[in-house]
């Protein structure tokens, strides 16, 4: 057993957890324990490119998915006064069974694409498309605007795992340029879902809809 | 089919019940109570059986065979189980699958017996036992799937034999997450806290305790007896899986499995004491996630890890 497949396993267990768990609080955490495991992901694969360059990345990556996404995250819910709960569309336990469906569909699908070049463990590829699909699937099934951004977080986390693992060729200011463009849209989110509890008194986007003066 | 296929059968049936006692003394301990003695449940047993039972005239034959059957199904399945360093008096392919619809038979009858006395509290608790058993079944067969597929064996003294302590270093992962799944499937299919509370007294809240409120004198005591039975033989099966013996000398194998077990009582002990039990509405949840956990561990295996 290898420090990747380890690493890999805690991060689905981090999906599951946030498809499972029904507190805002308990989620923006999950998603920043998530991004302390990514950071690991390079250190652990890590065979390609320069030492130096994989250690900052790992940094880069632990500084801003670990610390800073959640502190804004956190910060947004602690000003927005809204209900600390997730409110789901589709129930948790179903949300749980979609997940590991989704897991089982991503592993079918990995089994019939190829690879330039071997990935560093047979799983990145099936987990990388499964972190990205459970994403999507937060964003769909969930109200709250918050647990849409650590959706697309938990998305971009697949894109991510895909990116390290497999594009080995990579260059190092793409990866970096992708983190700034999250870190704007967390920002920007943030952001915005704060105006939007202010005006609204709450962050549940189907009754966005509903004209207000 | 050697001597030693013969000790596991007895372990369980006489020690079965001294396990509930190490789970209330270490709730009692970590309560600041002294607590009953060790051997309160044998004492128990020893009461239940020499009173006599009476019965409603509304139920029928299938409220008296109830506990009877379900103590039966049980202690059959006791036969299939594997304990340390000795093999189940039955082995077979598949008896995995075997052994978890005894469990379910043991369930059905005194599902079946409780509904029989008409009364609402129990068909309530009825409901409430068959839904969470229900969602416990699959955590239970995937676990199981997920070992036999990484041990490449299908009945549980073969995998038991296979299993070793060389397993855990190679695909420690998938075992670890069989391990907790089926820590969870422990929990719930035994009534215990997070999931049900044994020592409940108010209908609403009970499931286990709900549908054997009408049993008395003897067939009582086939039911405690029977879940006792029921609590040794998945604590087996789990202390088996984290603890696969493998020094080789048989007396040293059983005593490390032995307080595998007396550890996993005192854990369950513990459990008890620090949480308080989930909401009922909570409950599938946890249970769900045990079947998540059972097919990721499966889904790893498939994958070539």
């Amino acid at each position: 057993m290898h420090l990747i497949d380890l690493t890999l396993v805690l991060i689905m267990l981090a999906n599951l957890a946030l498809l499972g768990s029904s507190r805002l609080a308990a989620c923006i955490q999950l998603s920043a324990a998530q991004g302390i495991l990514l950071s690991l992901l390079p250190l652990a694969a890590g065979e390609h490119g320069s030492k130096a360059g994989i250690l900052l990345l790992a940094f880069t990556v632990f500084v801003l998915k670990g610390l800073v996404f959640p502190a804004l995250l956190a910060r947004t819910l602690r000003m927005a006064h809204v209900r600390h709960e997730v409110v789901p569309i589709i129930g948790y336990a179903a949300s749980l069974t979609t997940g590991v469906v989704i897991l089982c569909l991503s592993f079918w699908f990995a089994s019939r694409l190829t690879l330039p070049h071997p990935a560093a463990s047979p799983l990145v590829l099936p987990w990388a498309l499964a972190t990205t699909l459970i994403g999507l699937f937060l964003i769909v099934s969930r109200k709250t605007a918050l647990m849409q951004v650590i959706g697309y977080l938990v998305l971009e986390n697949g894109i991510y795992i895909f990116g390290i693992t497999l594009a080995q060729d990579e260059p190092f200011l793409v990866e970096m340029g992708i983190l700034l463009d999250v870190f704007v849209a967390v920002f920007i989110m943030g952001i915005a879902i704060f105006h939007i509890s202010r005006e609204f008194d709450h962050i549940e986007v189907d009754q966005l809809t509903s004209l207000k003066d | 089919m050697d001597a030693s296929a013969i000790i596991p059968s007895v372990l369980t049936v006489v020690l079965a019940p001294l396990l509930v006692g190490v789970i209330n003394r270490t709730k009692a301990i970590a309560g600041g109570r002294n607590g009953q003695p060790l051997l309160q449940v044998y004492y128990d047993l020893r009461k239940l059986l020499g009173k006599g039972a009476v019965y409603s005239r509304t139920t029928t034959w299938v409220f008296r065979a109830g506990p009877m059957a379900s103590l039966a199904g049980v202690l059959l399945a006791a036969t299939l189980v594997p304990f340390g360093p000795c093999n189940a008096l039955i082995a077979f392919d598949g008896d995995l699958i075997l052994l978890a619809y005894l469990l379910g038979f043991g369930r059905l009858c005194t599902v079946l017996a409780a509904l029989d006395t008409g009364s609402p509290f129990e068909g309530m608790g009825a409901n409430r036992e068959v839904l969470f058993s229900a969602l416990a079944e699959p955590a239970l067969l995937l676990g199981l799937a997920a070992i036999a597929r990484e041990t490449h064996m299908l009945s549980l003294t073969e995998m038991h034999l296979k299993l070793s302590t060389g397993e855990w270093a190679t695909s420690g992962l998938t075992l670890a997450l069989v391990a907790v799944a089926l820590l969870i499937v422990f929990l719930a299919e035994n009534s215990r806290i997070p999931v049900d509370d044994p020592n409940t007294h108010l209908e609403l809240t009970m499931i286990h305790e709900v549908m054997v409120l009408d049993h008395g004198g003897p067939d009582f005591a086939f039911i405690m007896y029977g879940a006792a039975l029921k609590l040794w033989v998945l604590g087996a099966l789990v202390t088996g899986l984290v603890l696969p013996a493998g020094t080789g000398m048989a007396a040293l194998d059983l005593g490390i499995t032995l307080g595998g077990m007396l550890a996993l009582a005192i854990l369950v002990g513990l459990i008890e004491s620090t949480m308080a039990r989930l909401r009922m509405m909570r409950v599938p949840q946890l249970l769900v996630g045990a079947t998540a956990l059972s097919g990721l561990a499966l889904v790893l295996r498939f994958g070539g890890l």
